[in-house]
């Protein structure tokens, strides 16, 4: 059966990242699984074993998805604003631009380079929790759901910092300022329910809140805030990134001249 | 139902396009093209060019004259800020997909990943063409052999030489047998021996009916490849036509002649009549008027007591007139 040619190019693409990406698993797949056997140890072992029970479950279990959407979180942006920059920085990303295959396809295949990546890194790290607790799992369908769309929706946000960043340390500014701070307050450590009024307001203004509750609540079957919030979150921020997205390519903002 | 595809198939397996074939369209038709970068810089101002299918045509201009904008523009990595540019009939507005199916570029700077390696480059090239990866694989090892490639094919592009990582630039831009080729510089930086194995090997690909347009720095390659030419200066279409119309245009001739013996200055003063300065003490520099022919300067000189003992040609005749038009 002959393929679509646009499929041959969206699977080039994909191949060539996926390749990538085993063949530096030093760089890609192995740091998140070291990072995060140090939350299980530190965070989940050591200082979880002296905390109490939250919603009936062990300090370490609580943690664990939170953990694992992080990881999820962190290798999509990483791997679409790297490779999407290191392309634009080398001109490689002319190979895609001089070709026939439509601004969408290209944007698909940037974006499901992080989803591999994100995929691999998220199964990596929850086999690794399984050296430190057992898995329990509520809802597989929501697991699969809020970890998908999460990765899309951050992969589409690294690709929108990949095409405004002039520098390598633009590439890293929105990781460090804005990624890192809001992940560590959405919930990953503790239920918001235990801040006080103020600061649990505060939280529901944090999208990755409602990632990392939903994916939770797939494992746990515990969630601070409503699951159909939280998809609707997902799905309109995922949205407004592809069309962003889709828009400043056919634009050519910061691709071409 | 799917209607339309940017990559009309001739053959199940050839990626080309069709439309070429209509006899109608022009390769490339550029009218009043524009381009004002976000700094302010008016790269082109109103260019308008059409080349035709089949031919070798030259663009030349200086640095910054706007050749590489226009290249850019036409393969769809440069927005243009005003005009019409069509490839093969088919608008790079209206159909930008489809129009960049029929071009293979060869761009001025090495914009592929170095760290790949040489087979890899190619063959994904073919894949962003729609060509499937084992069909990609055959055509890789025919276009890397031509190109003298085939032997590298598992080393990175970093590990290859100037030269190599030009004709990697060329064996990419033909996988997906485009029907137009646009070569901005291609030899630049490649020696004498080797240039001269890329204008071979491009003369062949343009009677076999590829498109070629190319920029260059190197006067004497457009003389040699190119059957029309366009001379850009500052955004600006000054000249365009037929090369040795060009050539003719200006009616100049230089010739440089080697004496048998010294000549003296006393003898040149007898040749005031003839535009010619002797550059060294064996070597005088001939250019003749228009109107004059060979003979009669050669007559003259001989008149004078002068031996020529070889003549040759002052360097590229093209030089001359670029140099002309670019100083009016």
């Amino acid at each position: 059966m002959k393929r679509s040619p646009i499929l041959v190019g969206y699977y080039t693409m994909v191949r060539k990242d996926f390749v990538r990406i085993i063949r530096i698993w030093s760089q890609t797949l192995l740091p998140p699984v070291i990072t995060t056997s140090l939350y299980f140890i530190i965070f989940g072992g050591f200082i979880g074993s002296q905390v109490q029970a939250i919603q009936g479950f062990s300090y370490m279990q609580f943690i664990i998805p939170g953990i694992v959407m992080m990881s999820i979180i962190t290798s999509a942006y990483m791997n679409t604003v790297s490779t999407f920059y290191f392309s634009k920085w080398q001109r490689t990303l002319d190979e895609q631009l001089v070709s026939p295959m439509p601004m969408w396809t290209i944007i698909a295949g940037f974006v499901t380079g992080g989803l591999v990546r994100a995929g691999l890194v998220g199964i990596l790290v929850v086999a690794t929790s399984l050296f430190f607790t057992h898995l329990v799992i509520h809802n597989a369908l929501i697991i699969f759901g809020a970890a998908f769309l999460t990765a899309l929706l951050f992969a589409l946000a690294g690709l929108v910092n990949g095409i405004f960043a002039k520098s390598f340390d633009a590439i890293s500014i929105v990781p460090t300022f804005v990624l890192t701070p809001l992940t560590y307050l959405g919930g990953v450590f503790y239920s918001v329910n235990q801040l006080p009024p103020f600061f649990k307001s505060l939280s529901l203004f944090n999208p990755i809140l409602y990632m990392v509750n939903a994916f939770r609540y797939g494992f746990l079957g515990i969630t601070d805030v409503s699951i159909a919030t939280c998809f609707t979150v997902m799905g309109g921020l995922t949205i407004f990134f592809f069309v962003l997205t889709l828009f400043l390519f056919i634009r050519g903002a910061g691709l071409k001249q | 139902m799917m209607k339309y595809s940017p990559y009309e198939q001739k053959t199940e397996n050839a990626i080309l396009p069709k439309s070429l074939s209509m006899k109608q369209a022009s390769a490339i038709n550029i009218e009043g093209v524009t381009k004002v970068y976000s700094s302010g810089t008016e790269a082109l101002k109103g260019v308008t060019l059409a080349i035709e299918q089949g031919e070798f045509f030259g663009l030349l201009g200086p640095n910054g004259a706007g050749k590489s904008t226009l290249i850019s523009i036409a393969s769809g990595l440069t927005l243009k800020t005003a005009g019409t540019v069509s490839i093969a009939g088919i608008s790079i507005d209206e159909d930008p997909d489809k129009a960049k199916s029929f071009i293979g570029l060869v761009p001025q700077e090495f914009n592929f990943n170095i760290f790949e390696k040489v087979e890899n480059i190619v063959v994904d090239q073919a894949g962003y063409y729609g060509i499937p990866r084992a069909e990609a694989k055959v055509r890789a090892e025919k276009v890397l052999t031509q190109l003298g490639l085939w032997e590298k094919r598992n080393d990175t592009a970093q590990a290859l030489s100037g030269g190599m990582k030009r004709r990697l630039l060329i064996a990419r831009a033909l996988i997906h047998d485009p029907k137009i080729l646009l070569l901005d510089e291609p030899t630049a930086g490649v020696d004498v021996e080797l240039r001269r194995g890329m204008w071979d090997f491009l003369r062949e690909l343009n009677a076999n009916g590829t498109t070629i347009v190319l920029t260059t720095h190197y006067l004497e390659e457009v003389e040699i490849l190119c059957r029309r030419v366009a001379i850009i200066n500052k955004g600006e279409i000054i000249e365009e036509g037929g090369v040795k119309q060009l050539i003719s245009k200006l009616n100049y001739v230089t010739l440089l002649l080697d004496t048998a013996e010294p000549v003296l200055d006393a003898t040149m003063v007898v040749l005031r009549e003839l535009k010619i300065i002797k550059t060294d003490e064996h070597t005088l520099e001939l250019t003749l008027n228009p109107g004059e022919t060979v003979n009669d300067a050669m007559r003259k000189i001989s008149a004078a007591g002068i031996q020529i003992s070889n003549i040759r040609n002052s360097g590229s005749r093209l030089e001359e007139v670029f140099i002309n038009l670019i100083q009016k």
